[in-house]
């Protein structure tokens, strides 16, 4: 029997654009949001692990109230206890004020096993798996490819090729994208979720040193030619070595 | 202000981005203190111009990679400051950990920085930028191939000191690579292929091409998703991996938004695409349209010319 607490966070779908408007990302454009893909990959092999040794699952986000449509989501795969952390007058939280909630949460939940993906499709920072971690005062596998249902084993890289490692509880796991193909909620799964019920909680996450100056667009590249047709490749080749100076 | 750096190794030296961390911690006007891992790198490091003081960190932990252990060694032999390291896998992991141990906050991935600590990093895979000023001590993790990097001829101090920490992984099993050939991750040149290639037994002449160069070849989502011979971890992307090579060659990829979030920033971008338009030559420097069939073997042939 295991107690795993999967890490959920609420982004826009990446196929979305992303719109600056004044120094801001415009949230209000974009139309869909999703679960983040690689703590998708997370909650299939939490679903994998708990099948297999038996156990249950909390699923924990972090977000304002239309971040309940991840929890929902994993309701109608089978997750019965859900939980969401805010306070309203939260906007933009340092490393350090969310690694606090979601590790409260995780004890909260009496969890031994922290599944999560290796970062966030939106702030990209990859922070929250190691620092979720040392306050638990746990090891932590990251970027985990392959594991085995069980639990027992976690594929991660290594500068040789990849390793097989097994990781004292309490731990954390990050996941990248791993072979398994991820579940559809059947139609059950979709009736209970509607029912499912979510424990809203708030916490105090102290102070932060980190001033969020804002966003900007990326520089735009100056445009550049277009050839037309393989005769054109000597040309380009040419320019890669006099101009662009990178052959 | 007072930087330590967690020095990024590659076997039994230093990863290159090491001297990127010098050379950025540098322009802030620091001397930097360089920790080197059970000692790898250690008189390497002490060479790199710039470096205020090397110190050989030498504990059993630094025999395997584990986050946690190292994060607990550094940690007890760093001093106070800002703690600076590469923002790859285990740079982020060991950075973000010795945040946490001292309840300062970590920013991840930082692409520009000025003194006051103004950093700037990419957000939504590159789609959008995210500046942020910090007050005080922080962790940071610096993007490779973004900073200048530090010369040699530098004569630092080097000390050792004893630091461990409790290990919680233990590895099982060691598996080595299927091919040895490069990760994208790490190549300076990367030809991609998408869809468009027709079927993963096409990517051979990437392969041939890439090889010829030095290069490694990366892959589409599309590509990934469609056939069983294009792994993930060849994948370029918002769900792979980003990117910033000097020259990146896409060859009937068509350009969808979560590609380019992962490429837009290599130095230089060829689009082989026989659909004019293809949103890749949006973003590319040299554009030809044609098909692969077409123009592969004559890439191939004049790069083969100069090489």
């Amino acid at each position: 029997m295991v107690e795993i607490a999967v890490l959920l966070k609420q982004v826009p779908d990446t196929n979305a654009k992303i719109v600056v408007v004044g120094g801001r990302v415009d949230e209000s454009a974009v139309t869909s949001w999703v679960t983040s893909p690689y703590d998708e990959y997370a909650l299939e092999a939490a679903l994998q692990h708990t099948e297999a040794a038996g156990g249950s699952i909390t699923a924990i986000t972090l977000g304002p109230a239309r971040a309940d449509k991840v929890l929902k989501d994993a309701a109608a795969l089978g997750v019965t206890k859900l939980v969401r952390i805010w306070d309203d007058s939260w906007q933009d939280l340092d490393s350090k004020q969310v690694q606090s909630a979601l590790a409260n949460a995780v004890q909260a939940a009496g969890a031994e096993l922290v599944y999560c993906g290796k970062q966030s499709a939106d702030r990209n920072q990859g922070s929250t798996g190691p620092g979720v971690a040392e306050l638990l005062g746990a090891g932590c596998v990251v970027e985990v490819s392959e594991f085995d249902a069980a639990g027992t084993t976690y594929l991660r890289p290594a500068a040789s090729g990849s390793e097989k490692v097994t990781v004292a509880a309490p731990a954390v796991v990050t996941f990248t994208k791993t072979a398994s193909d991820l579940r559809r909620p059947n139609v059950r799964g979709i009736m209970m979720a509607k029912r499912a019920q979510i424990d809203v909680v708030a916490g105090d996450v102290g102070s932060s040193t980190v001033n969020f100056n804002g966003h900007s667009s990326p520089a735009e590249k100056p445009p550049g030619k277009t050839y037309e047709g393989s005769g054109s490749v000597p040309e380009v080749v040419g320019l890669l070595r006099d101009e662009a100076k990178v052959l | 202000m007072d930087i330590t750096i967690i020095a990024e190794t590659q076997g039994n030296g230093l990863h290159a981005v090491t001297n990127q961390l010098v050379g950025a911690a540098s322009s802030l006007g620091a001397s930097p203190t360089v920790l080197c891992g059970g000692g790898v790198g250690a008189d390497e490091a002490a060479g790199i111009a710039g470096v205020g003081k090397v110190l050989s960190v030498t504990g059993d932990c630094f025999s395997t990679f584990d986050g946690g252990a190292w994060a607990a060694a550094f940690d007890a032999a760093a001093g106070s400051g800002v703690i600076v390291g590469a923002a790859t896998a285990q740079g982020r992991d060991v950075v973000a950990r010795i945040a946490a141990r001292r309840g300062i906050p970590v920013v991840q991935d930082v692409v520009s920085m000025s003194p006051g600590l103004n950093m700037t990093h990419p957000i939504y895979s590159g789609k959008a930028m995210q500046e942020v000023t910090v007050s005080g001590d922080c962790g940071v993790t610096l993007r490779a191939n973004t900073f200048a990097p530090a010369g040699g001829g530098g004569s630092a101090e080097t000390a050792t000191v004893q630091q461990s920490g409790d290990v919680k992984i233990a590895v099982q099993e060691a598996i080595a690579k299927a091919s040895e050939r490069l990760d994208v991750a790490d190549a300076d040149i990367i030809i991609s292929g998408g869809r468009g290639m027709g079927g993963p037994e096409n990517f051979d002449k990437l392969y041939a091409l890439a090889d010829e160069m030095g290069g490694a070849v990366g892959a589409s989502r599309a590509a990934v998703d469609a056939w069983d011979g294009i792994p993930h971890t060849m994948q370029v992307g918002q769900t792979g991996k980003t990117v910033n090579p000097s020259l990146y060659i896409a060859v009937g990829i068509s350009g969808a938004i979560q590609h380019l979030a992962g490429m837009r920033t290599s130095k230089y971008i060829v689009a082989i695409n026989k659909d004019p338009e293809a949103p890749i030559f949006k973003v590319a420097d040299y554009g030809i349209v044609a098909t692969w069939e077409e123009a592969m073997p004559v890439l191939a042939a004049e790069i083969a010319k100069i090489l």
